[in-house]
């Protein structure tokens, strides 16, 4: 895939560090494909935006080479990448009116004014705000103006357009709108897109594939969909979507899968090898709460295990059930809130089951 | 105000009473102690600020003395046409009204005011006071014809009857350059009186040179300062209030010391071979001094304003700018530019004014080319004591300031303007 002319951003083994002692970001290698969504996410001060910087020409690399369709981009000034951005206070200008905005970069390239009034109109019809064209950024609502930032990072036609986390000062109905509505246009207009987020959900909606990022190093890049059921470590696990721990020993290998004797004393464990040391070592054992079994009798499930119902919690949608499993007390169980599901009661003990392959035995 | 009283009904509260008088009980307590907050102040304000400016201001026109001092003349001249010399009644008013003055010994008041008007009136009526004690009886006319030759000239009376009025615009004629001729119209004064129109002039000349210089040097400060680490802009900031904290008449010494022909300055020049010993630089007691050190002086009244301006435009404007394919001088035109505006019209309104009323720096090292309105003004207070034309003079520059304040506020918008 590197070789491969459809590449459009390629990074590599990007370093940057700002004060010459702690690297922020340690070697960073990334593929982006034309026409490709690729998030990155992680918590902040994971390196992420310093990365999109780097990508914008606003950080120069401290080591490595980031290219551009197949050109070293790393001398070249911000302003002749040809990138569009979008910031996460959208950075309107705020003595211009809205059609001002959007006409800014088209008349900066020198382009004439009735093309301008063409294109200043087209993209203010796409993002659904014609007629707001002599507004002032600050007479608009925060997804308008958010509107108008991604309209104006898009008026110019940029092959590559990236987003620093542009969605963090919505609210959350408006941010869901607008995940779809970004999501959509990517979609029409074909281009490229690098979005840096610290939020999962936005991630999962929008993205074809994920860069996890923690602690300058991508922990893992893969699409949504992997990146939720496969997390190739405990990061990666506990950061995306909610995950229950446990911790154990590997006792024996057999194949794909392993045998672990949990901490808390209640047993062996029969999970999947993921990411483990060898026999012998000490493993994590991560499991999605939705993949938990509850009132199954011993047999049914490749394991099964008691546990107390410490405490429940109703979500409409779902009873969100914490129960004391294996000196774990932190242990979730979803009980979906369909027709005839499971009651539980606080104090309750009761058994909880699930398969071999649900289970991945990480790093500890 | 959706579901209120759209026909004009009264909104009430739930005792019943109108809402607007329980909410006025209500707030009546909080505007009473915001009022005893302001009080010392305004007090003082008052005293030491509001009154003086207004008796000032009134001086400029008021006209007490002849009406005043000599009644009798002042009546009898009511009537008069100014087509000739008065007639015996109203000599013998003046003799009973010198005679009067002579005892009081107020009659050089009027002596002083009349010879604002023409030069030499002062001299005719004191020394005609003094001859005045002798006069036993009439025909008083050629008695007074013999005390002074001038009781003859038609104009002494014409510029008598003018000034029986309590008020008189004739300080803000002088103010002006104008003047009262023998018949009374409304005249220029001859080329080499026209003084005051030349200063005013001057004054705001000069300080819109030094308002334009200030903004040049300080925007590239202010930019450093908001861009820069917490810790280095802290230290520079130090640098640019230091002024503040020296006494101005230190400064303005120092800039003496530093500019003479003697001094620092035109030493090092010389020392350089820049210039010759003989051909030193006059940098001081002229024009250039005034602006040099009066530039020094409020530079910080421009970096202050334009410095938190800056400090609030956060550097993704630029980013995005350039992001959007500007090269990065238009992008600091366009966007970074526009955005400060509210900071350098708040600087140059604060230095224009400070500069316009300027007394200190321009006294000391201004020398006859350099000296500014208020120079004048300080000394028709101090030295010639005609304080008449010092609160014309004063009333003027507060006037033209105001106009200037009303004309900024229509181009600018003074909500515009942020000062901190």
């Amino acid at each position: 895939m590197s070789e491969s002319p459809d590449i459009l951003v390629k990074f590599e083994s990007v370093q940057k560090s700002y004060d010459g002692e702690i690297l922020v970001v340690k070697d960073f290698n990334l593929d982006v494909a034309k026409g490709e969504f690729v998030t990155m996410l992680g918590p902040s001060g994971s390196g992420k935006t310093t990365c999109l910087m780097m990508l914008a020409g606003f950080e120069p690399a401290t080591h490595g080479e980031i290219y551009l369709d197949g050109v070293p981009i790393n001398n070249v000034p911000p302003h002749k990448r040809g990138i569009g951005m979008v910031f996460q206070n959208y950075a309107l200008f705020p003595h211009m009116t809205v059609a001002e905005n959007l006409a800014f970069p088209l008349e900066v390239r020198g382009l004439g004014k009735s093309e301008i009034n063409d294109k200043v109109k087209k993209a203010l019809d796409m993002v659904r705000l014609g007629g707001f064209e002599d507004r002032r950024p600050a007479q608009l609502s925060g997804g308008q103006q958010q509107r108008v930032a991604v309209s104006r990072a898009l008026v110019f036609g940029p092959k590559l357009v990236l987003m620093d986390e542009p969605l963090g000062a919505l609210d959350k109905n408006l941010r869901e709108e607008m995940q779809y509505e970004i999501k959509h246009i990517h979609e029409e207009l074909d281009v490229t897109m690098v979005y840096v987020t610290h939020d999962q959900v936005e991630a999962l909606t929008m993205s074809n594939r994920i860069a996890v990022f923690e602690d300058g190093i991508v922990q893992q890049l893969a699409a949504p969909a992997e990146l939720y059921e496969k997390p190739d470590n405990a990061f990666v696990a506990g950061f995306i979507g909610e995950n229950n721990r446990l911790f154990g020993e590997v006792k024996s290998i057999d194949g794909d899968f392993c045998q672990v004797e949990l901490e808390g004393g209640s047993g062996m464990i029969k999970a999947l090898c993921v990411n483990i040391g060898g026999v012998g070592t000490r493993t994590t054992l991560s499991l999605r709460p939705e993949r938990v079994i509850i009132g199954g009798t011993p047999g049914s499930s490749t394991n099964t295990l008691q546990g107390t119902v410490e405490e429940l919690i109703y979500l409409g949608d779902h009873i969100r059930s914490r129960v004391s499993l294996s000196g774990n007390s932190d242990f979730i169980v979803k009980v979906p809130n369909s027709h005839g599901h499971v009651h539980l009661k606080e104090g309750e003990v009761t058994s909880l089951g699930w398969e071999a392959e649900d289970c991945r035995a990480l790093d500890a | 105000m959706a579901n209120g009283n759209t026909q004009g009904e009264v909104v009430l509260a739930a005792d019943g009473t109108p809402l607007k008088e329980s909410l006025n009980k209500a707030m009546r307590k909080n505007r009473i102690r915001a009022l005893l907050l302001v009080a010392p102040l305004f007090i003082f304000i008052l005293f030491s600020f509001l009154i003086p400016i207004f008796d000032m201001t009134f001086r400029s026109v008021d006209n007490w003395q002849v009406g005043t001092l000599m009644p009798n003349t002042s009546l009898a001249l009511k009537d008069w046409d100014g087509k000739a010399i008065p007639e015996e009644a109203v000599f013998e008013a003046l003799i009973a009204d010198l005679k009067a003055g002579a005892i009081t010994r107020e009659i050089g008041k009027v002596g002083t005011r009349l010879n604002y008007e023409k030069s030499g009136m002062r001299s005719m009526i004191t020394s005609s006071a003094r001859k005045s004690k002798k006069v036993k009886e009439g025909p008083y006319k050629p008695i007074v014809f013999k005390m002074h030759k001038k009781w003859k000239d038609l104009e002494t009376w014409t510029v008598i009857k003018r000034n029986t009025s309590a008020y008189t615009i004739g300080y803000y004629l002088n103010a002006v350059d104008l003047k009262f001729d023998k018949s009374g119209e409304i005249v220029r004064q001859p080329e080499n009186r026209q003084i005051y129109g030349k200063l005013f002039l001057r004054t705001f000349a000069i300080s819109m040179a030094i308002t334009i210089i200030c903004i040049i040097l300080a925007y590239p400060i202010s930019y450093l300062l908001a861009t820069m680490p917490l810790r280095y802009s802290n230290l520079l900031m130090i640098f640019v209030l230091l002024p503040f904290w020296t006494s101005l008449l230190v400064r303005t010494t120092a800039w003496i010391a530093m500019l003479q022909s003697q001094g620092v300055l035109n030493d090092l020049f010389v020392f350089f071979g820049f210039i010759d010993d003989a051909n030193r630089l006059q940098l001081i007691y002229n024009l250039t001094g005034t602006i040099i050190a009066m530039t020094h002086i409020l530079l910080p009244f421009m970096v202050l304003p334009l410095y938190s301006v800056m400090k609030t435009i956060p550097p993704t404007y630029m980013r995005a700018a350039l992001s959007l394919g500007a090269n990065p001088f238009v992008a600091f035109v366009r966007v970074y530019m526009p955005q400060t505006l509210s900071g350098i019209g708040a600087g140059s309104i604060l230095v224009f004014i400070l500069s316009i009323g300027y007394y200190i720096t321009p006294a000391l090292v201004g020398g006859t080319g350099g000296t500014l309105i208020s120079n004048q003004i300080a000394y028709h207070m101090q030295s010639s004591l005609n304080w008449g034309l010092a609160g014309a003079l004063g009333a003027l520059l507060l006037g033209s300031v105001l106009a200037l304040y009303t004309l900024y506020n229509k181009i600018v918008g003074i909500d515009n303007m942020k000062l901190g």
